[in-house]
């Protein structure tokens, strides 16, 4: 984590450097070199393509948790207008974990709720790290009733290492407050429209994730268990880069494992360099694949939306007979 | 076993102590007392000194909960499998197959209970420590659609470390898949009692655990999202006496009852009874 550079990313960075130093000496030169960086930019962009077309299971798990990556209130502030948050489950707290509020996409009214990471460190303690209290599913609850009440559909944004494992949580029911979302969201009357724009760490994502269309952005990952902890479970070793390695292999959490095993309906393709790399062109996308699933799902009545979404889940799950 | 010699010394009378075997006695964990394991067996696995409530199987809690030779147990040729192809998944499997038996970690079963007819889903922490997988979840789903059709209430014992790692997301996906069939409960005014028992943690607490019209849950479990391992390692500290337990939850109002184990079928049946549904009142305004 943090914002220094991927290891595997090494090369890009450097080359960025000396494109960026290149350029500054020559303004300050009055030179135009042009001519001169048309090859490195070239070089750059297809030194970012190779990296990112090749990334391991474990290094998709770095990506997704990079944090310059966008985030939630990044996509809200791209790709929507007219957002007013709201805030707090009106029982205990405002979990800064997780942000909502009334937006418009396209002119259109929506309800967003998503998780919510930080940047540096005091921000991630304030949002602590996108891990969410029972509050924070509480509240997601409320804004999701509230969107109901007014027809209007809900969009999430999955970006969580997990729900917080504390004893404030413990003692509010944390197990109760994802097991009331999963319920609620298999009942709600309005599309639901969820979206990994992240990591998609087990229990504390689903609990936004009960949706009509789940899509995943192409580097981001969606698992029952962090690799840390499936290592160290397994294989009682959760630090060592072999173990996480194989743990994130056999986990199968990346976007094209979803689509595969029936998980996922779509993976919106990121930009050159990841999503972190041009965050207006990775806004860009989202805005239109969940724009595009909105229309077809506005089209269904809310009995036959609800039914084809509980279908959609009870279909889950490989087993013989 | 040298703690058993010990233990026999002090607490047995001479003459039972030639009579049976040593491999027939068990020891209570929690506070030692030794006894006959027949007898423990005979109690329902709660120990007769200290009343703590003892693992139990499966197969036990359906003759606790049932009415005698009304058992039927459903759903039993669903067998996991190795979707995700993940390292020694297979062999894991085949032993607890070996050793727990064939019904996963989720028995289920329908038959009566005080006469009424009901759905039993126990799960068995014997199996891959009752971890949720694609065979547990779907059993629940089935159970809960038969109750869907034939309009019985639903009962499911838990007992579970959470969702099985060995099937990745896929076991993730049970927890929305057993809370989307309880909606379908809920529509339709179908009671479920939930009962708890000892250890309902993770993937399992966090969905159809949770979710029951009533929520019981026995003497000392544990119950919790993250175990208490886990909680220990963010904390960096010990936790509080008795944190977690089936009492604490009661106290902070997780749950609706704790209850002992010798007195499970009658309270649920009590609940089963007060959870029908009544006809709408017709009202006293002519106007
Ligand atoms: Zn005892």
């Amino acid at each position: 984590m943090g914002t220094s550079a991927l290891e595997f990313e090494k090369p890009i960075v450097e080359l960025e450097r000396q494109i960026e130093e290149m350029r500054r000496s020559s303004a300050e030169q009055s030179i135009n070199i042009t001519a001169e960086l048309a090859p490195l930019e070239h070089r750059l962009a297809e030194l970012r393509r190779e990296v990112y077309r090749n990334l391991t299971p474990v290094q998709k798990v770095q990506v997704a948790r990079n944090s310059r990556r966008p985030f939630t209130l990044d996509y809200v502030k791209l790709c929507f207008t007219d957002f007013i948050e709201l805030h707090g489950d009106r029982a205990f707290r405002d979990d800064a974990a997780i942000v909502g509020g009334w937006a418009r996409l396209e002119g259109e009214t929506v309800m967003i709720i998503g998780h919510q990471r930080g940047r540096d460190t005091k921000e991630n303690i304030h949002r602590n790290f996108g891990m969410p209290h029972p509050e924070g599913y509480r509240k997601a609850l409320r804004l999701m009733k509230l969107a109901e009440k007014f027809h209007v559909p809900v969009l999430t944004f999955i970006d969580t290492p997990g729900a917080w494992a504390g004893l404030g949580a413990e003692e509010r029911g944390q197990s109760e407050a994802i097991a009331r979302n999963l319920f609620a969201m298999s009942e709600l009357q309005v599309p639901i429209v969820a979206t990994v724009i992240g990591e998609g760490g087990s229990g504390g994502a689903l609990a936004l994730g009960v949706a009509d269309r789940i899509l995943m952005f192409e580097h981001s990952v969606y698992s029952v268990i962090t690799v840390e902890g499936c290592a160290a479970i397994l294989w009682k070793d959760g630090k060592s880069p072999e173990m996480r390695e194989k743990a994130a292999s056999a986990l199968r959490i990346t976007a094209p494992d979803l689509l595969e095993l029936g998980i996922i309906d779509e993976i919106l393709p990121e930009p050159e360099g990841g999503a972190h790399a041009d965050h207006a062109a990775a806004a860009a996308t989202l805005a239109k694949h969940v724009g595009e699933q909105l229309d077809e799902l506005r089209k269904l009545k809310p009995e036959k939306l609800v039914r084809r979404r509980r279908e959609k889940f009870m279909k889950m799950g490989q087993f013989e007979e | 076993m040298a703690w058993f010699r010990k233990e026999k010394k002090v607490r047995e009378p001479r003459r039972e102590r030639l009579e049976i075997p040593p491999d027939v006695w068990e020891k209570c964990e929690a506070c030692g007392h030794t006894d006959i394991r027949e007898k423990l067996v005979r109690n329902w696995h709660v120990c007769p000194s200290c009343e703590f409530h003892r693992r139990m199987r499966a197969h036990e809690y359906a003759a606790l909960l049932l009415d005698e030779g009304s058992i039927e147990e459903t759903e039993v040729d669903l067998k996991s499998t190795d979707p995700l192809q993940f390292p020694d998944y297979p062999a894991r499997l085949k032993k607890a197959l070996g050793t727990a038996g064939d019904s996963d970690a989720i028995l289920t079963a329908t038959g009566t209970m005080e006469r009424m007819p009901v759905n039993l889903g126990v799960m068995d922490f014997a199996f891959m420590g009752g971890s949720m997988g694609s065979v547990v979840g779907e059993k629940i789903a089935r159970l809960a659609q038969r109750s869907l059709e034939k309009k019985f209430p639903l009962i499911i014992v838990s007992a579970s470390g959470g969702a099985r790692m060995q099937e990745g997301v896929l076991s993730l996906m049970q927890m929305a898949k057993t809370s989307a069939v309880l909606s379908q409960l809920h529509d339709r005014a179908i009671p479920y009692v939930s009962i708890l028992t000892n250890p309902t943690t993770g993937g399992v607490s966090a969905s159809f655990a949770m979710l029951g019209d009533a929520i019981l849950a026995e003497p000392g479990a544990v119950i919790g999202f993250a175990g208490p391992r886990v909680i220990r390692q963010t904390l960096g500290q010990d936790l509080p006496e008795g944190f977690q337990t089936a009492e604490f939850l009661l106290e902070r109002g997780m749950v609706d009852h704790v209850s002992h184990r010798h007195q499970l079928k009658q309270t649920v049946g009590r609940l089963l009874r007060h959870m029908s549904l009544k006809p709408v009142a017709s009202g006293w305004d002519t106007a």
